[in-house]
């Protein structure tokens, strides 16, 4: 399946809750509103003609003032079968700081879920562990913020017992 | 409650909580496991892997691109070059500039001695943990030889920054290309001595054979790639699936062994050590002439003596020292093959100087859970025997 059929795909089934999407030098991308829920995840997953099995990466990205929508979750998949790599942006607003977690399709999310609401404050649907995984449970704040300033420190607090 | 509010060691319960780690962060492996043991056995594992956070994401977001360059060296110091190869390709994708073919082979070159170094690294901690001190020796041996070929062409042993947006940072030197032509010739001789010790040693064998095994569905539901993916039958090497920087010249094969445990792990790593010499040995054969950086002076710094005859050379100049590369609006991610697994920087620029956000994908945060697991399964079939 060549390249740029992946998102003609996608738009074909889930047509309506597709924003945007572009291939700026050549990655795939496509934005889809937060409702897409998991079955959307689930046909990337299990659609033959896509077989997106490898979730590398879940990221997210601050876009402060820039976007109506202040954040955006970024994931990145790949299909050992087409050898074709996709990526999928979900905006998130500050106010209703909450996506649809997908550790169930992908065991990998886990950890990713959990590093985005330690950097991010992005809170997972349904998580089965949503606690911080880098910094401790005491940190005030997520560090990856725009508006966390970069000279910003915090005590180190030793363990508690 | 988690196991640390519990305490460290309860003695009411038929287990015993037994905190693993963490060591000083010169040893390997900076991190923590929370152990349930019924004796020997390992009931359940919590790993607790935040001991090297540093920020360098936050960090990242706060430097021009050619100061990422160092940063992206201190994020695995055993593969700098890898790191710094990642984070240019997908700079380099942003900016849509062509890298001249000698850079390119003078970055393969570096990469692939990284990578003979890094699992160097790994074989001899592996083993000394096992308890076969004369691997570590010798593996180290072999290390310290990439280390002076690193000093020498770059000036630092480990934290190169040889690789930079638009090329490499200095042309190769004549000693540096004599030391890899006596080192790929001294070093396959050195590969059979490990695996002298090695490969049919039952020690090795009874402590690695059938341990820690991830079927190939595992390996692939928890998104592995590198060793660990190939030694479960998996055959994916980004070199060959997208090759970058030019790996679609060099013949080389993808060693692929179907077991899953740690012994076929470690048999793809040492056939994987060979596999890089084969490409060094091309590279260098067959290294072409040509410029080590791109002639685009909106990237890279125009030559010194051209500063002198001509004002838009002096401009170039002014602005990139000044100022820095500035990068188009866009985002973009790039994946490379790295000794542990695919290495990709995520980048998202906003069209100045200083890039909007980096993020990096690194392989061994996906192995860790995997591990965690694995522990567990491990320590269901074996316990160590007295």
């Amino acid at each position: 399946m060549s390249e740029n059929k992946i998102i003609e795909r996608i738009k074909e089934q889930f047509g309506s809750i597709v924003i945007d999407n572009h291939d700026f030098r050549g990655d795939q991308t496509v934005t889809v509103k937060k409702t897409c829920g998991n079955e959307f995840f689930k046909f990337l997953r299990d659609d033959p003609e896509l077989a997106f099995n490898f979730l590398m990466d879940i990221t997210a990205v601050d876009y402060f003032s820039k976007k109506d929508e202040r954040f955006e979750v970024v994931y990145h998949f790949y299909s050992l079968n087409h050898n074709h790599r996709l990526r999928v942006k979900i905006p998130v607003s500050l106010e209703d700081c909450i996506a649809d977690s997908i550790t169930l399709l992908w065991k990998t999310a886990n950890w990713y879920e959990r590093e985005i609401w330690d950097m991010y404050g992005i809170k997972f649907r349904n998580h089965p562990n949503l606690r911080r995984i880098l910094l401790y449970e005491e940190f005030k704040g997520h560090p990856l913020r725009k508006d966390y300033p970069i000279t910003k420190r915090q005590p180190l607090i030793g363990p508690l017992n | 409650m988690s196991v640390t509010e519990q305490g460290l060691l309860e003695r009411d319960k038929d287990t015993m909580t037994l905190n693993m780690g963490p060591q000083h962060p010169s040893t390997h492996g900076v991190f923590r496991v929370i152990l349930e043991m019924d004796g020997e056995i390992v009931k359940t594992a919590e790993p607790e892997i935040g001991y090297l956070h540093t920020g360098i994401e936050k960090n990242c977001e706060n430097k021009r691109y050619i100061h990422v360059i160092p940063m992206t060296d201190r994020l695995d110091y055993l593969n700098p070059p890898g790191n710094n190869l990642a984070f240019c390709l997908t700079t380099e994708k942003l900016l849509g500039v062509e890298i001249p073919e000698r850079a390119q082979s003078l970055r393969v070159i570096m990469c692939e001695l990284a990578r003979i170094a890094s699992h160097l690294v790994w074989l001899g901690t592996h083993a000394l943990d096992i308890g076969a001190m004369t691997v570590f020796l010798y593996c180290w041996r072999e290390r310290e030889m990439v280390l002076d070929l690193n000093e020498e062409v770059s000036g630092v042993r480990m934290m190169t920054s040889y690789i930079r947006v638009g090329g490499v940072a200095k042309d190769a030197t004549r000693p540096w290309l004599d030391g890899i032509r006596d080192f790929i010739d001294y070093f396959p001789a050195k590969v059979d001595e490990y695996e002298l010790l090695l490969t049919n040693n039952p020690i090795w064998i009874d402590r690695t054979q059938g341990i820690g095994v991830l079927s190939r569905e595992e390996a692939i539901d928890w998104s592995l790639s590198g060793p660990a993916l190939r030694a479960s039958g998996v055959n994916w090497d980004i070199r060959k699936s997208h090759p970058y920087s030019g790996y679609e010249k060099y013949s080389f094969d993808v060693p692929v062994y179907q077991g899953g445990d740690i012994y076929d792990r470690y048999r793809v790593r040492i056939e994987e050590m060979r596999q890089s010499r084969e490409i060094v040995k091309q590279a260098i054969e067959k290294l072409p002439a040509g410029d080590y950086k791109t002639p685009d002076n909106k990237v890279s710094l125009p030559p010194r003596e051209t500063l002198d005859t001509s004002m838009e050379a002096l401009i170039h100049h002014f602005k990139l020292v000044s100022e820095g590369i500035s990068v188009p609006k866009g985002e973009a991610y790039v994946p490379i093959e790295g000794p542990r697994g695919e290495v990709g920087f995520y980048i998202v620029s906003d069209g100045t100087n200083i890039p909007y956000r980096v993020k990096l994908r690194a392989p061994s945060f996906m192995a860790i859970p995997g591990i965690w697991e694995l522990t567990y399964l491990a320590s269901q079939e074996y316990s160590c025997p007295t």
